[in-house]
């Protein structure tokens, strides 16, 4: 839907390419060398000087519109290269800025030099305000080599106004003219630096806008909230402002406060599916943890050996499974370190990562807990107290390794009983696998993407749920405005305290989606109220 | 005063405080003037108390007339200004002027000095300081009805050529509309059925050197009532008699006309009413009527008049009525209110798209003070070495420095008003320290002249720090604490002895010093004001030498005290 729409979007912006300005595919030339045009020249020094002045004048409120304004208006035209340098069959050059038509004129080829063609190309014409920075842009498709590439680029260079953009200049005027929030942006920048599905199709929640919608939602919440208590305490001994006004505040603080509460928990789904599960391999020495990681990364990651107790520190990488993206922890094989103390040191770290970790496989060895005659009770190996502590964790499965070492025709039961085993201890299946034949290896992929799937992506019930938290910058700011809403009920009746708590929230979330102006709490207030004598 | 017959309110009555501050006039001759004083918002903390009264227009013209005609160093004269001469730079080309004009007011460079203004008489007084202050007289029109006039005030002529001077230097200009309400006769109206409003008891004057006001205790009421759906029917069948409803001109919104207010909020059955006295009786028996602006045809206004109750047979002397004038875009200013394209050019009040006397007179203090550090810096031998002293405010020093911040960086949409919500500084902008705040800062400009005003913030502050003294030396344990204030205060039980200072900033110790003696029957008493909270007033009992502290630094003290911990944090 969304493609379709952008898609409709550009076809309309190359419609009117074609009817205006520009041939279909242009020869691209130097720029002519004879351009004289003074762009800002003597008001550059001003514009600074009012900038600076306006950032140091303590304006809270007021600042970020008005250097909007000013910045906008008196920009200068930015041109970078877009693609990825090095020899490929295109490149794209992007130009935004109110220069971006003039200098297009300018690449145009003169007629009277035809040896001045760089390169023979495409151009797309996108007029402001409907384009992504909000300015006039265009898009230069040409070949793809390194010369084609600088000698453009130094084109582009020579004309007046016209400067190589700085990194993330093009999304900063996106967002300073209004056409993106910083949450969309951010889903834009996820998206580019997307590697798995999930994180794919979490970027593309955010940057559609939906993380945006949500958090508008709550703006606007606060702004009425504030044009409630403000028109309260500027109006009401004057105007009709009705007594009530303090109880729609107080209810839709509370609604509010409810909303962001539930938001922030959610368990950190999105930001553990943005920046990946973690996974922490964790169990008795020599139960095939390194093997398993080697085997999931499909590489040699971690050493291994017959030896118990090879793996000391920590070894982790990161993988995708069935499209989420996890950091995989090897640990040090749990067992009493007698008198070693750099193993015991591995131990306690084993064990603290596989307490922080978003999810655990606990590897045991088939053979062993599935011998009757054996009993290797994990209580041997550690405490029996701290074994169970760690499998009663959530998130936490049992995985019996070294299949292929079972009897063949043992396999059914072993599988029977070791899930029954599993569920007396964890309330969980167990998957059996063999690292060395790789047995049960689809099973186990499948079940640990269902465990995450069901567990960070979707509801119980397979619903997709609400667009979840993706940054801890977020969560930050979420939950001061939280407290802040906390520090505002408890104010009670001191309602110009309250309304400064009101203010603190309101900032907080503003951190997250661009400030509430005053301007914005006005006009809601005007608009509400029938302020006026 | 052309409007309302009042000064102050909430928000303006701290502007007021902030001008008196500084030694301008209008607090003091508001208080000379007024006939009912009350602080407005009592209920909702000293941080938005609004000072406000009702002035007599009589006693008010005729002190600020006297005072004026009085003033050391000041000569009067009057007459119309037509134009003000410029000087341009020698050697300017047309080219570069055309350039100049055409820049945007946030980005316009001067492009000239002023050297003097011509009068309509055809007089030139010369001067490179000129402050420009036209209210609504700027290509001002009046609009009755269907009828539009050029007019400054009813009965006064407008400025016209100003304004084609003002376009000509480049300034961008806009438009702004606003209104007044009839006048009516007041004994023509039946009060009996109307609730009353009373003044303060005692009377808090605007001015820091007044102790009290000399009609304190001749205090007039003011009344309230409301339309009635006839009213609104009446209105709303005759919206097309006004050309003043039209949208094209923005007018206020907190101050809107009836008509527009009946289009907005249809769903409203009845808008207040105020009934205010425009003086004593014996000067006037005029009655000034907030809430019913409007701009119909006479015989309309006085239709819908009758349909209010207590209204019947009201006589109107003066229509209500609609004026659209000239303003200019106030992102042409500098913070010292000088404007960008023409040196010593200042401009103050409703040209810089402001409304209201109390907004006007805040920027009158500032640009005339500039004008006149600037005018007697240029007399000095070393003029050209050095900047003038300028008197600039900023956000964090009060609603002056707001309303300045908000018009140079934003510019205007419609005429500006205060309001506490635009300050991020409404803890410590109070009505009550504006004198803290400002006077040693204007003092130290040569704003602030008068010894005993100064002598009397040496005691101010002398007993504010006394007083804190007082509440910083007792220090009692968690445990005292409680058995002090008794068995409902829960204080922290970490072992720390606090002061009673640290109480009532950790607000266990509360004290109500804010309310005054009022008439029950008072309308906002009576409505509005909640139960305050039954803390009582203990400071006096726990603080030895607490209660011959005067009243109103208990108060000063106390306010600190409560916003202590926000303060620190807004400051940080």
């Amino acid at each position: 839907m969304n493609i379709s729409c952008r898609a409709r979007k550009v076809a309309t912006q190359r419609t009117l390419l074609r009817r205006s300005l520009f041939s279909y595919t242009p020869r691209l030339t130097a720029a002519a060398r004879s351009v004289h045009y003074n762009l800002l020249g003597s008001t550059n020094h001003g514009l600074h000087r009012l900038l600076r002045r306006q950032f140091t004048s303590g304006s809270g409120i007021s600042v970020s519109e008005t250097l909007k304004e000013v910045v906008t208006r008196h920009n200068d035209t930015i041109f970078a290269l877009s693609t990825h340098p090095g020899k490929a069959a295109l490149a794209i050059i992007r130009i935004s800025g109110p220069q971006t038509g003039r200098a297009l004129q300018l690449m145009l080829p003169d007629p009277t030099s035809a040896d001045s063609t760089l390169d023979t190309g495409m151009c797309i014409w996108f007029p402001g305000p409907r384009s992504f920075t909000g300015e006039d842009m265009a898009e230069l498709h040409i070949h793809g080599g390194s010369a084609v590439i600088a000698s453009i680029l130094q084109a582009l260079g020579s004309i007046p106004g016209l400067r190589m953009a700085e990194a993330g200049e093009f999304s900063r005027r996106a967002f300073d003219n209004d056409k993106m929030d910083l949450t969309t942006l951010e889903g834009v920048a996820d998206l580019i630096n997307a590697e798995t599905e999930a994180q794919r199709k979490l970027a593309v929640r955010q940057a559609g806008g939906e993380l945006c919608e949500m958090y508008e939602h709550w703006r606007v919440q606060m702004v009425s909230l504030m044009a409630n208590i403000e028109a309260y305490i500027d109006f009401s001994e004057e105007e009709n402002i009705d007594d009530d006004v303090l109880d729609n505040v107080r209810r839709i603080a509370g609604s509010l406060k409810e909303e962001i509460a539930n938001h922030l928990n959610d368990g950190r789904r999105g930001e553990i599916l943005r920046s990946g599960v973690s996974l922490a391999i964790v169990g008795p020495p020599n139960s095939g943890k390194s093997t398993l990681l080697n085997r999931l990364a499909q590489r040699q990651v971690a050493i291994v050996s017959p030896v118990a107790g090879t793996t000391r520190d920590i070894i982790e990488t990161t993988l995708d499974i069935g499209g989420y993206p996890l950091v995989v922890r090897d640990t040090a094989g749990l067992r009493h370190a007698d008198g070693d103390a750099i193993e015991a040191e591995g131990i306690r770290r084993a064990l603290e990562s596989a307490r922080e970790a978003d999810m655990r496989i606990c590897l045991l060895d088939a053979t062993q807990v599935l011998d009757q005659r054996q009993q290797p009770t994990l209580d041997d190996v550690l405490g029996a107290d701290e074994w169970q502590a760690l499998l009663n964790l959530p998130h936490t499965f049992i995985v019996l390794n070294k299949a292929d070492q079972l009897n063949i025709g043992a396999v059914d039961s072993a599988r029977s009983r070791a899930s029954a085993w599993a569920r007396a201890h964890t309330g969980g299946d167990a998957v059996l696998i063999s690292c060395a034949s790789m047995f049960g290896w689809d099973e186990l992929m499948r079940s640990v993407a269902g465990h995450i799937r069901m567990s960070w992506e979707q509801g119980q019930g397979g619903e997709s749920l609400r667009m979840p938290l993706t940054k801890a910058r977020h969560r930050q700011h979420l939950r001061e405005c939280l407290d802040r809403l906390e520090m505002f009920e408890r104010a009670g009746e001191e309602w110009v305290l309250a309304a400064e708590e009101l203010r603190a929230a309101s900032s907080a979330l503003g951190r997250i989606t661009g400030r509430v102006g005053i301007e914005d709490v006005l006009d809601a207030l005007f608009s509400q109220f029938c302020i006026g004598k | 005063m052309s409007c309302n017959p009042s000064f102050g309110g909430i928000g303006k009555g701290v502007l007021v405080r902030e001008v008196d501050a500084m030694d301008g006039l209008c607090g003091r001759m508001a208080d000379l003037g007024g006939v009912q004083f009350r602080i407005l918002n009592r209920s909702k903390g000293p941080a938005v108390h609004g000072p406000r009264a009702q002035v007599d227009r009589v006693l008010y013209k005729r002190n600020m007339q006297q005072t004026l005609s009085n003033y050391p160093g000041l000569a009067l004269k009057s007459g119309t200004v037509a134009d003000i001469l410029l000087e341009r730079p020698q050697g300017t080309d047309k080219q570069r002027l055309k350039q100049l004009a055409s820049q945007d007011s946030a980005l316009a460079q001067a492009s000239a000095t002023i050297v003097g203004v011509r009068l309509g008489s055809g007089e030139i007084i010369r001067t490179r300081k000129v402050v420009i202050t036209t209210g609504t007289f700027l290509g001002g029109e009046i609009h009755i009805g269907l009828k539009a006039f050029p007019s400054g005030r009813k009965g006064e002529a407008p400025s016209i050529g100003l304004s084609k001077s003002l376009k000509d230097a480049g300034f961008r200009l806009g438009r702004m509309k606003t209104g007044t309400p009839p006048r009516l006769d007041g004994q023509t109206i039946d009060y009996s059925r109307m609730p009353r409003q009373l003044g303060d008891m005692p009377v808090t004057p605007f001015s820091f050197i007044h102790d009290s006001v000399p009609n304190a205790d001749s205090q007039i009421f003011c009344y309230q009532t409301r339309t009635t759906s006839t009213t609104h029917d009446i209105v709303r069948s005759n919206f097309d008699k006004s050309i003043h409803i039209r949208e094209t001109v923005r007018g206020p919104r907190y101050c809107p006309s009836l008509e527009s207010k009946i289009k907005r909020f249809s769903e409203r059955e009845s808008h207040l009413v105020w009934l205010e006295p425009e003086g004593l009786p014996e000067h006037t028996n005029l009655v000034y009527q907030n809430g019913l602006s409007n701009t119909m045809p006479e015989d309309i206004q006085l239709e819908f008049l009758r349909t209010i109750p207590g209204l019947e047979g009201v006589d109107m002397v003066q229509p209500g009525y609609g004026v659209e004038y000239d303003h200019v875009d106030p992102r042409e200013l500098k913070r010292n209110l000088e404007t960008k394209r023409v040196n010593g050019l200042f401009m103050a009040g409703q040209i810089n798209g402001t409304t209201g006397y109390e907004e006007a007179a805040a920027q009158g203090i500032l640009a005339g003070a500039n004008a006149g550090l600037a005018a007697v810096h240029s007399k000095r031998p070393d003029a050209m070495n050095a900047d003038p002293p300028q008197l600039i405010l900023d956000r964090s020093d009060g609603y002056l420095g707001v309303l300045i911040d908000d018009l140079i960086t934003r510019g205007v949409e419609e005429p500006y008003r205060v309001f506490t919500a635009r300050s991020e500084y409404r803890l410590s902008s109070r009505a009550d320290n504006a004198d803290l705040r400002l006077t040693r800062r204007a003092a130290a400009l040569g704003l602030v002249k008068d010894p005993a005003r100064l002598a009397r913030l040496d005691v101010v502050e002398a007993d504010i720090a006394h007083a804190q003294a007082l509440l910083d030396k007792v220090v009692l344990s968690p445990h005292a604490w409680e058995a002090r204030l008794g068995n409902d205060t829960q204080v922290c039980r970490d072992g720390v002895a606090r002061s009673a200072l640290d109480m009532v900033r950790m607000g266990f110790l509360r004290e109500d010093v804010w309310l005054g003696a009022r008439d029950a029957e008072n309308v906002e008493t009576a409505s509005r004001l909640r139960p305050q909270r039954a803390v009582k007033s203990r400071v006096a009992d726990l603080v030895p030498g607490w209660s011959d502290v005067p009243l109103g630094i208990q108060r000063r003290v106390i306010t600190e005290a409560m916003y202590h911990g926000y303060l620190r944090q807004q400051h940080a």
